[in-house]
């Protein structure tokens, strides 16, 4: 069991692997956006990954790639088409990042590492863990930008008026990329600095 | 200094490893070597004589600031003043300025001297003396109207992500200064641009409006003696170019700062600026560029960072030109950044090791060629 929880800390993909990181950096602007990628990374990266792994003795090692690229898109065209059936707001806020949930590297990663060569059920729960670690980064990066970028969270006002009335600001640069970027750098940093994760 | 140099004597065994005051080691260090000469002496390696060390680099850098940060003070004080309808007597606008600026300094030197210490006792370094120069430029080049807490977390930003990130003093590759502006400047745009901050405004009293050079039109640009003497509103430490200039002479004649790149920030500058107004995309003339906003002081303090700069020679050169052209097209070309300069250095901080590595490649190429030819 503790070799599946690995994703969420020390062998977190965006933190560690540095995966994924342009579209953790994209959506992460606002919460909603953030969680909804999330939870579609994840999706994605489960069920490819159990469907690799059902079929992993019939695909021909020199064109798997392929396959993968099609099962990945397979169920990324199905996302895509449920955000925007059933949440067109986000879908529209997400534009290209849900389709370049295909070039996610996370996804090809944990299919070439760990879906072509384990059974079903383990490449279900690792795909589903390698997600979540993605939206653990994506939910507290898109938490922190929101909070201090617009003073609310999932839309919802959270900074107290008061808070304004005395002088507070919003810090406009939260809300650009660069931020991002820095807020992500910092997490690794303490990742890094945990002294249980020292090599 | 016996009583100092017992009483440190007397503590400083407290402070060793395993000892209940461990944990404040780098601060006793830093007050120890702020007070007496640090006992430890090199044994083996280069040894460098030399009056000049860190210390008196920092001390020089402040004493050139000082012209320019007691005419601040009187200028705050100075359009404040002015704004109200009032004629101020010299020490009352004097007072006023320099009242203006001490929370503004107590604030960063706490955060960010704070700040410094944990680093220093959490890696086991000593407290470098770094901070001192950027604690003092940081409110300088702030607006006057600055909230306090806006202050606070942009010099937290800054010495963290700046400078400590990278490994403290001597290994920031950007300029801590200029980057806790450029954070007011891009996290809170509406304290530092527009034309209601550039005046000290007292508690909640009305927002008195008055416009930095920068942004206004070309008629209303104040003349080119007004611009050097400096009594306009602005930054605190940027207005007088006097000042700024001794400054520059100080530091020219101690050699803390190199006259190539202030020479190239110039010329580069003013270069640009003559193309843009020969070509007619701006009306402002050569030498009112050069006087407004905070070219000159970039010029003077901030370009000529020892540690941000390019190393070799030729390598100044390149790097002082290329700050004065990028800074003067952003201020032409990009309406929406009229400060143009801290952005243009910023830049080139970030540029500053690749054009060392190019002068240096050449340089070694030139070398091997003339060593090829030698033989032949």
């Amino acid at each position: 069991m503790k070799k599946y929880l690995g994703p969420l800390n020390k062998e977190n993909p965006v933190l560690v692997q540095v995966l994924g990181v342009c579209s953790a950096l994209a959506v992460t602007a606002q919460l909603k956006p953030a969680v909804v990628m999330a939870l579609s990374v994840t999706v994605v990266c489960a069920l490819s990954n159990l469907i690799i792994s059902l079929i992993r003795n019939t695909i021909p090692p020199r064109v798997r790639i392929i396959v993968q690229l099609l099962v990945v898109s397979f169920f990324v065209v199905m996302v895509d088409m449920f955000l925007q059936a059933f949440v067109y707001d986000v879908s529209k806020m997400l534009s290209v990042f849900v389709g370049l949930i295909i070039t996610n590297c996370i996804v090809m990663g944990r299919l070439e590492a760990f879906a072509l060569s384990h059974k079903p059920l383990p490449s279900l729960v690792d795909g589903l863990m390698n997600g979540l670690g993605y939206g653990l980064v994506l939910v507290v990066v898109g938490t922190l930008r929101e909070l201090f970028g617009r003073g609310t969270l999932w839309n919802i006002r959270i900074m107290p008026q008061a808070f304004y009335e005395a002088g507070y600001l919003d810090n406009g640069l939260m809300i650009l990329p660069p931020m991002a970027l820095i807020l992500v750098g910092s997490l690794i940093w303490i990742l890094n600095r945990n002294p249980k994760n020292a090599k | 200094m016996g009583f100092f140099q017992k009483w440190s004597d007397k503590l400083s065994g407290h402070f060793e490893k395993g000892r209940p005051l461990h944990v404040f080691k780098s601060l006793f260090d830093a007050v120890d070597t702020f007070l007496l000469t640090p006992a430890a002496v090199t044994h083996n390696g280069s040894h460098v004589r030399d009056a000049v060390d860190m210390k008196r680099i920092m001390i020089t850098v402040m004493i050139a600031l000082c012209p320019a940060l007691l005419f601040g003070w009187w200028n705050v004080g100075y359009q404040h003043f002015l704004s109200v309808g009032a004629t101020p007597g010299f020490w009352q606008a004097f007072g006023f300025g320099f009242l203006r600026w001490l929370p503004m300094a107590v604030v960063v030197y706490a955060v960010g001297l704070t700040i410094e210490v944990c680093f220093a006792q959490w890696r086991g370094h000593e407290v470098a003396e770094g901070f001192f120069v950027t604690g003092f430029l940081i409110p300088m080049i702030m607006p006057p109207a600055v909230p306090l807490w806006i202050l606070a977390v942009a010099t937290a930003f800054s010495v963290v992500f700046a400078k400590e990130v990278f490994g403290g003093t001597g290994y920031n590759f950007l300029n801590p200064a200029i980057v806790a502006r450029v954070f007011v400047f891009f996290a809170y745009p509406s304290v530092i641009s527009g034309d209601s901050v550039w005046i000290a405004r007292p508690g909640t009293c009305d927002a008195v409006s008055g416009a930095t050079p920068l942004a206004v039109d070309v008629a209303q640009i104040p003349s080119d003696w007004e611009l050097f003497v400096g009594a306009i509103p602005g930054c605190v430490g940027e207005t007088c170019k006097i000042a700024i200039l001794i400054g520059a002479a100080l530091l020219l004649f101690t050699k803390v700062a190199d006259w190539r790149i202030m020479l190239s920030v110039l010329v580069g500058g003013a270069g640009m600026a003559a193309i843009f107004h020969a070509v007619g995309m701006t009306g402002v003339p050569v030498l009112t560029q050069l006087l407004m906003g905070g070219f000159l002081f970039g010029t003077v303090f901030m370009a000529t960072d020892p540690v941000t700069a390019a190393h070799t020679r030729a390598g100044k050169y390149v790097y002082g030109l290329l700050v004065g052209i990028i800074a003067i097209m952003v201020r032409v070309l990009n309406k929406g950044y009229v400060e143009g300069m801290m952005l243009a250095i910023l830049l080139m901080n970030v540029m500053a090791p690749l054009i060392d590595y190019c002068v240096i490649r050449i340089h070694i190429r030139k070398r091997k060629h003339r060593i090829a030819r030698s033989k032949v």
